[in-house]
């Protein structure tokens, strides 16, 4: 057994603990991992160039951009936060637990594509969590409106990956049917699928709850700017 | 009927299109970084068939690029735009004229794209159907246009317009947009250098095996950790099931293997959560929302991750042994 290729992912974790640019650290790594197994340079090239062709679809987010950019210059984030903010009962966790549990509840019918990051986080969710935000904190400050965002687009991975998992067609319910059947352990879809369920509860509730805690320290932060306001 | 080909020929026009705007803007780092982008989507299919046909040189020259890529994100070659809200005051005015409009193109991308893949197998005629067998991709593409159709009606621009505000995102994005294709060659690379045999092997040397509870926590940080150096829990799955789910928990402890299955899978899920390599879903929307800390997606959601990892091995010790 051949350990060295083992120094590309040293490689990697070092690379990103020092704070290096990604693009270098991911291609310096490839470069280590393939020398140290032994590969020649046009070998390691050739298979850097067809692994990058084959995986051209994570690249299909930029088909979007052309709807998302005319809209987002004909105003989509002001109206999108102005509507936000005229709706009395709306808050940020309300908001924020509507959609997870919304992704949650289509990503397990197998309607993954509804949401995203590109598609509705940075237009419609984001800048809704903001101005949800700003109703508990009106002095939103940038640490905490950079905060919101970040937990938007936290709530839409949550919401993606422990809803996904209870659909019987998902790809990853497939190959784990795929990987035991090679393995002679025959089993139905369903009855994979339905162990997933006890963690896409745990996932929610685990989660709603950070976001409620998250919204009582804005609460918290706004009382506290209140207090030192009163007393000169 | 629309070919995965034709997907490909559309990403290239969005690519191009921003090269094209930054050669005119004299930002040439970003102009040959799209450049080399939109020539790769365009003739990938044909790279990719040469490849298979033996001549290697097609490919070897894309992984020259992709070097190429890297040298120029990596040492300043690009330059973000700055971005000048001196037309903010034109978007207060659009978004108060135009209102719930803006809404529906947004709405139409998921909601196009999920009514073309349920009638997929409706939309034919004869012999010819729109949508090809596997109808994801085309289904996206076909819905985004479909909407930016409607964008572009619903705010009266002309369809350059498209391209243009397309280009101001993609120089936005920057080299982000592409990590998740090279993180993807990576764990290609990986794979065919034997990385994943090497860990697989590593762990099963260190795990006590005469212990359900000590080989099910074993199980369950052996996907985190390598779900989070490949940043994809559909690489772990199989490696670490083979190491340790299959010969330890299942065959000698007697675990259920769909328990084991299903749990360990979502529990890599909770490493995805905690990996840069993870890109498209933790480096991606950081620079999407504009975060100052590229980690900003990470740091928000690690509790929840670590908390369900916690909560997911107890469950697979449970209920994986719960008829033993």
């Amino acid at each position: 057994m051949n350990y060295w290729p083992l120094l590309g992912v040293a490689a990697v974790v070092a690379g990103f603990a020092l704070r290096l640019n990604p693009m270098l650290v991911v291609v310096a790594a490839g470069f280590v991992s393939g020398f140290a197994a032994g590969l020649s340079l046009p070998d390691l090239l050739a298979l850097i160039g067809s692994a990058f062709v084959n995986a051209r679809a994570p690249m299909l987010v930029i088909l979007t951009l052309p709807v998302i950019g005319l809209l987002e210059h004909a105003g989509l984030r002001e109206h999108a936060q102005r509507w936000i903010a005229g709706l009395y009962f709306m808050s940020l966790s309300l908001l924020l637990i509507c959609y997870m549990a919304l992704r949650q509840i289509l990503g397990a019918f197998g309607l993954t594509s509804i949401g995203g990051h590109a598609q509705t986080v940075r237009p419609l969710i984001a800048p809704m969590a903001e101005a949800a935000a700003r109703k508990t904190q009106p002095a939103l400050d940038d640490e905490q409106r950079e905060r919101t965002r970040a937990l938007a687009a936290a709530t839409d991975n949550v919401g993606l990956f422990f809803g996904e998992d209870v659909f019987v067609a998902f790809g990853a319910v497939l190959l784990i049917q795929t990987f035991y059947s090679s393995n002679g352990i025959a089993l139905e879809p369903w009855a994979i699928a339905v162990w997933a369920i006890p963690t896409a509860f745990a996932a929610f509730l685990i989660h709603a709850v950070r976001i409620v805690v998250f919204q009582y320290g804005l609460r918290a932060s706004a009382a506290a700017a209140d207090g030192t306001e009163r007393t000169p | 009927m629309i070919k995965i080909a034709y997907v490909w020929w559309l990403a290239a026009l969005i690519l191009g299109a921003a090269a094209w705007f930054d050669l005119r803007a004299r930002r040439w780092g970003n102009a040959v970084f799209w450049g080399i982008l939109a020539t790769v989507f365009a003739a990938g299919d044909s790279i990719i068939a040469a490849n298979k046909a033996g001549d290697r040189l097609p490919v070897q020259v894309v992984g020259a690029a992709v070097v190429a890529l890297a040298l120029l994100a990596g040492f300043g070659g690009m330059r973000r735009k700055v971005l000048v809200d001196s037309d903010a005051a034109q978007r207060e005015a659009s978004a108060l004229r135009l209102g719930h409009r803006l809404f529906a193109p947004a709405l139409l991308i998921p909601l196009a794209t999920t009514l073309l893949l349920l009638l997929a197998p409706a939309l034919v005629y004869g012999d010819w159907r729109l949508l090809p067998a596997s109808p994801t991709v085309p289904a996206l593409a076909l819905g985004c246009c479909i909407a930016a159709a409607v964008a572009l009606y619903v705010t009266r621009s002309r369809p350059g317009q498209a391209l243009q505000e397309s280009s101001r995102l993609l120089d936005q994005l920057s080299w982000a947009v592409v990590l998740p294709m090279l993180l993807a060659a990576l764990g290609n690379v990986f794979e065919n250098t034997g990385v994943g045999a090497a860990v697989a092997q590593l762990v099963a040397m260190v795990v006590p095996t005469d212990s359900a509870l000590a080989c099910t926590v074993a199980y369950g940080l052996g996907m985190i950790a390598f779900t989070m150096i490949m940043g994809n829990a559909f690489a772990a799955f199989p490696v670490m099931t083979a190491g340790i789910g299959l010969p330890l928990l299942i065959r000698q402890h007697g675990a259920d293997p769909a328990v084991i299955g299903a749990l360990g899978m979502l529990t890599g899920y909770c490493g995805t959560l905690l990996t840069p390599m993870a890109a498209n879903f933790n480096i991606v929307p950081a620079v999407l929302l504009e975060l100052k800390n590229e980690y900003g997606v990470i740091r928000a959601q690690a509790v929840t991750a670590v908390l369900l990892a916690v909560t997911n091995i107890a469950l697979m010790y449970f209920l994986a042994f719960r008829n033993v």
